[in-house]
Parts: structure tokens; sequence; C-alpha cells
């Protein structure tokens, strides 16, 4: 089992023409998974590789059946692209878009308010059921398929730091995802944690965090409420600077509020096992699950 | 980005909401000119930096005659200014506002920030105005009136009514604060603001709501929309290195460590500075040369870190992906013969063709040391620089 994809996932790629949609869409059909269709404006009836383009999402969903999008569109146009998915019915959509606007992204959260879909990201390295498909642009191999460990986190590369520790520790995934680094996002930690929690065949979950907002805090809160599976967490940033961007838009601390001091003690008082040494982190893992 | 108070009230004009006469001067010369201008006594004199508290730092002084404006200008222009925002290095200050003095009978706190857990624009009030809001938000929470907005729907008279007896205002002022706040709403998602603050917001003797103070943040991955804000980027409030870095499109924030550091991910970036502190040294900056570093972006890179003087030691922590670290070791030894390393350097690749990384780095003839993971890398750059 996983969450959110698994390999009757059907995934269409909005920007599959651009130079970075082209080339994530060729590695996740490489992994293996199942790329149905391609959406960009205008050229509709063409082709990338074998894969049929379409003008619009409503067409490509119409004709091929994608429950799933990609979405690699530039940050300008990138909440249309999100909100056209969403009006298609889509089901799981995962953008992958570094940079949009938070206004705009606070215009397309409440837009999806109430709407089926599931918007994953923005600004994330998309989602990953190890041995089923792969959406986003994480590199396939460092996983591990069959579980049992589910991982959430809000970064990329320090997610790939992450699997990888427990791949070498011989610990498997269910599913790993990124929830993106912006202030304001679709899929969150406690509905990854709900959904893990409900996943038979995940046993233990992983979640990393960093500096800012208040969602490990409330994350801490939920998983003392619903969570019986072991957690065990991360948070990157106990050296930043007040006030500052920390590359991500999401990652600044804000007066005294979105310290990683104050998330690894709510994660403390929560229950969550939290790792304070990185380069210990599969260790931890292997004496955890 | 930032913007300086002058320059948030040059907007709140264009958008009619009211603020005192004045006008920003370079020198005591052309702060005198304004004094004479507006013609009447106090006038006040403020520093003007990115960087808040500076009435307590001494950047902040009445003037009640002419020669007391060009001394205190004088002064206060090309003073090193210290606030609990700037650090102790402090800020040097390059102009000031000079402004009439008003009548005041009421300070208010305004604000309108996205609230990111609800997704919400929230505008933000206080009758405590004039002090740290922090420590009302802390200490006296019930002072605080916060009303959310859809941003779909935008504001309505009720949010305004809600807002304006919630601060107690007099029937007198209940128009033009009502229209004043529609404004303000209007300016901040006009130009994509991440943070609209007037702290103190007046309301004078004489009955007129006017904005005392006035600080306007914007959203960055929004000003590609707003041509004409950039023009009020004031490169002298930044690191020079910082400017230097962003020209590359590099995430660069100079700390006060020895210790530089490269590194592709923001989060990765975070956490290699934290490992790196762990081990008993200090950050000298945060540097993400994002998810796919190029190896131009890394060459850069270096140049950046041994700009800081402070550096005597740098690691390098990549994890490659879809970017093969064979690509990346290769970058990393040009770049390395090209900028002239003169510190030790640590790295740590892992990912795709690790192995034919770290035989391109072995055999380079660099003085170059490799590390096999995360702790073992922080632990050889902080016994170099540390001993």
């Amino acid at each position: 089992m996983s969450i959110f994809v698994d390999n009757n996932t059907r995934l269409l790629v909005q920007g599959i023409t651009g130079k970075e949609g082209q080339f994530h869409t060729q590695q996740c059909v490489a992994y293996g998974t199942n790329v149905v269709a391609g959406v960009t404006p205008g050229k509709g009836g063409q082709k990338m590789d074998d894969i049929p383009v379409f003008n619009t999402v409503k067409q490509a969903v119409a004709q091929t059946g994608a429950n799933c999008s990609m979405i690699f569109v530039p940050p300008a146009f990138a909440a249309d692209a999100i909100m056209e998915a969403t009006d298609a019915g889509v089901d799981i959509i995962v953008a992958i878009t570094e940079g949009i606007p938070v206004m705009d992204m606070i215009k397309v959260k409440n837009y999806m308010a109430g709407a089926p879909s599931r918007l994953i990201g923005p600004n994330c390295p998309g989602i990953i059921t190890p041995g089923q498909c792969k959406i986003g642009i994480m590199p396939g191999p460092i996983h591990k398929p069959g579980g049992p460990v589910g991982v959430v986190s809000r970064s990329g590369t320090l997610t790939y730091e992450v699997v990888h520790q427990l791949t070498m520790q011989g610990i498997g995934q269910t599913t790993c995802l990124g929830i993106g680094g912006d202030p304001v996002n679709g899929t969150d930690f406690i509905d990854c944690l709900d959904a893990f929690e409900k996943d038979p065949e995940t046993t233990g979950i992983v979640m990393v965090g960093e500096i800012g907002g208040t969602a490990e805090e409330e994350a801490s809160e939920f998983i003392t409420n619903n969570v019986t599976k072991p957690v065990v967490g991360f948070i990157a940033g106990l050296t930043a600077p007040p006030g500052r961007r920390m590359g991500h838009a999401g990652a600044i601390i804000s007066g005294s509020s979105g310290t990683a001091q104050a998330k690894i003690e709510a994660m403390k008082a929560g229950g969550i096992h939290i790792c304070e040494n990185l380069g210990l982190f599969g260790e931890l893992c292997s004496k955890v699950f | 980005m930032k913007i300086h108070e002058y320059q948030a009230k040059e907007l709140f004009k264009k958008y009619n909401i009211p603020v005192p006469d004045g006008g920003v001067a370079f020198n005591f010369d052309e702060a005198k000119k304004i004094a004479e201008n507006l013609g009447q006594f106090p006038v006040v004199v403020k520093a003007q930096i990115h960087a808040g508290g500076r009435g307590k730092g001494g950047g902040v002084k009445l003037a009640g005659s002419i020669d007391e404006v060009t001394g205190i200008a004088g002064e206060i222009i090309g003073m090193n200014l210290v606030t609990h925002q700037t650090g102790p290095e402090g800020k040097r200050v390059k102009k000031v506002l000079v402004e009439q003095g008003l009548n005041i009978a009421k300070e208010l706190y305004l604000s309108i920030i996205p609230d990111r857990a609800t997704a919400k624009i929230v505008i933000m009030v206080s009758e405590a105005g004039g002090m740290d809001i922090e420590a009302v938000a802390a200490e006296t929470p019930e002072k605080i009136i916060k009303v959310f907005i859809d941003p779909l729907v935008a504001i309505q008279p009720y949010h305004c009514r809600e807002v304006a007896f919630g601060l107690n205002l007099s029937s007198s002022v209940m128009r033009p604060f009502v229209s004043m706040l529609a404004s303000l709403y209007r300016l901040f998602i006009d130009y994509d603001c991440a943070l609209v603050e007037i702290n103190p917001l007046v309301i004078t003797a004489e009955d007129v709501v006017i904005a005392l103070d006035a600080k306007v943040d914007f959203d960055d991955n929004a000003l590609y929309r707003h041509k004409d804000i950039i023009e009020y980027r004031d490169i002298d409030e930044e690191d020079p290195l910082e400017v230097e870095a962003s020209k590359f499109h590099l995430n660069y924030i100079k700390l006060d460590g020895n210790v530089g550091n490269m590194v592709n991910g923001a989060g990765l970036a975070m956490a290699t500075m934290d490992i790196i502190k762990l081990a008993g040294a200090e950050p000298a900056n945060f540097l993400d040369v994002g998810g796919g570093a190029s190896a131009e972006m890394v060459e850069n890179g270096f140049r950046i870190m041994l700009g800081d003087k402070n550096v005597k030691g740098i690691l390098i922590n990549i994890f490659g992906g879809i970017l093969r670290c064979d690509v990346l070791a290769e970058g990393v030894v040009q770049a390395a013969e090209k900028t002239g390393i003169t510190v030790p350097v640590v790295i740590r690749m892992e990912g795709t063709n690790v192995e034919q990384g770290r035989k391109i780095l072995a055999e380079s003839g660099l003085n170059l040391t490799i590390a096999a993971d995360m702790k073992d890398a922080a632990q050889k750059v902080a016994q170099l620089v540390v001993g």
C-alpha cells in the first residue's frame, strides 16, 4: 500500500514541452510511471516522445483518463495551471514550480476549498511510491520499495538525504513526499500523517520540517491525539538568523515565531523521536522502527 | 523586499492615505530647506534605514527651530545606528525624513499580512499603538483585534466596521478611518505586499487620521509584476556579498562564523549549517546553489564565500540526484582552479555516480578533503578551522 499515488496513477504533465517538463517526464517514465498525457496550450495534437499533448487539461482528462497532474509551468502562470487542473477534476495535483507569488497561492487555496482535488506543493520535489510510480524531480534509485516507513518533508534535497540514510539502513519506504517550502501550500503535514496512520503497510513515519510558520507545532498536536505509529522528526534551521528568508519562501523566523527550537520542543512534547544530528538520522531510525 | 519609510509614504500618498507633510534629505542643507518649507515647528527628523527600533537607538529626534533641524540632521546622517534589529554592528544612516510634528491625541497599531495557516489576509489592529506589537501580543493578546479576509471576496464594509468599533473610534473619525483602511487593503493587494504596517497610526487632536510611520515589505516572488517597486530597492541597505550573489541567482546570506558552506537545496543547506555548529564550529553563511547546481554556479559560489575574509575553511555538501556527482566534481575542480582556493575545502557528495565523482576529486591534485557522510564532513571541517 501507499498514500495518494500508486500503480493505478495515470499521470498528465502540465508544461510537458518545456525543458524541465520534458526532462523530468522522461525520468518519470523511466522509473515506471504511467504518463498518459501532456498539456501545453497551443501544442495540442503534437507528441512528446510517445505521449499525446493536449491544449487543455479538460481535453487531456476526457481522452486519457488522467487522474494526477504534475505541474512544471513557470511561476507567473502556475496558479492558473493549478486551478485549471482542479476545474478538470484531477484527483492529485503535484506542483513542482518554485517562486509562485504568495497572493496567487492564497487565491488558489481559497479556490480549491471544497473541491475534491488534492494539491501537493508547490515548490516541492513531488511524491514517490517506490517501485510503483515517481511524480516529481527526486532521484529514483535512492529509494527502497516495500515500506514500512512513510516520509513527509518541507524540503527537497534534505528529503533525499533522509531517504538515502533510511535506504542505507535497509529501511524501505511506502511513500515519500515533499509538501513544499512555500508559506502557503496545499497538502500539509497533518493530511500526510493522517494518511500514513490509515495506511496498513506504513508502520513508522518520518517528518522533516524547517523554520517558519507553525505547521510542525500543529502536526505535533495532531500526532499526540491521532497517531499511534512511531514518528521520527528532524527540523532544519537551528542556526538560521531571524528575519531572513532562508532559500525557501516559507523558511523565515518572524519575530519570535517559527524558530527551530520551538518546533523541536513541540515535537518532543508530542512524543516524536527528535533527531538532533542529521548525520545520525539513519541510525536513530533503525533503533525506532 | 524592504523599502524605506519615506518610500512607503510615497506609495501611501498615491492611495490617498494621509501622511505628515515632509520630505527626504541626504544632507543637513536639504533638511534645512524641507523644514523651511514646512514653516512650522516642531519638526521630526527620522533616520531612514531598513530596521525598526530607530527611536530607541537615537535615530528619531524632535527639532524646535531651523538651527536644531540642521544640527540634528547633521548628527543623524552619517551616524552608525544600532537597534535591536540591526545587530551590534549597526547601520550607517545615509538619509533622513524631515516631517511636520503632529498634535497626537491617540496612537493606534494597524497592519495587514497574509496569514499562512488560514490562507486569508489578516488585518490586525490595536489601541496599544506605538509599542512593540510582539510584546503586546505576548502580554495582552486581548488588546489585539484580528479580522480575516477572503481574498476572493476582498474587504467588505463589515470588516471595516469590526475594526473601527473594535478600536473605539469616535464617530467623527469613523468615515476617514474606514476610507483609509479600504485604500490600504487595495495597496496591499495591488502590490503583492508581504506586510503593510502603520505603527503608530495617529488620531490628532483635530480628529485627523494620519500615518505617522509606514512600513511596507513586498513578496520577492511577485516583484516581476511590479517593475516600479524594483526602483525602490536600496543596495546600500544590503550586504555587498549578498548583492553580488543575487546577480548570479544564488541564495546567499552572510553570517558571523568562519566555516563557509555551499549546498544544493535550502533545507539541506540549513541542516548543513546546523551540523557545522554541532561539530563545534560556526557557519559563515547560508548558500544554496539550487537543486541542480551547475559548474558555473559552483564557481560563483566559491568566489562569494572567499570574499568573506572570516572564512577559514569551506564545506561543500551536495546531494546529487538528477545532477550527477561526476559532473559536479568536474565543476568543483574547475572552479577551484579558477578561483585559486586559499583555505582548506572538505567535500561531501552523495548520489548518482558518486564513485566516479570522488575519483575525479581525489586525482585533481587539489588540496581537497573528501568526507564519507555529513557527520564526517562537519567534523573534518571543524577540526581544520578550530584545530
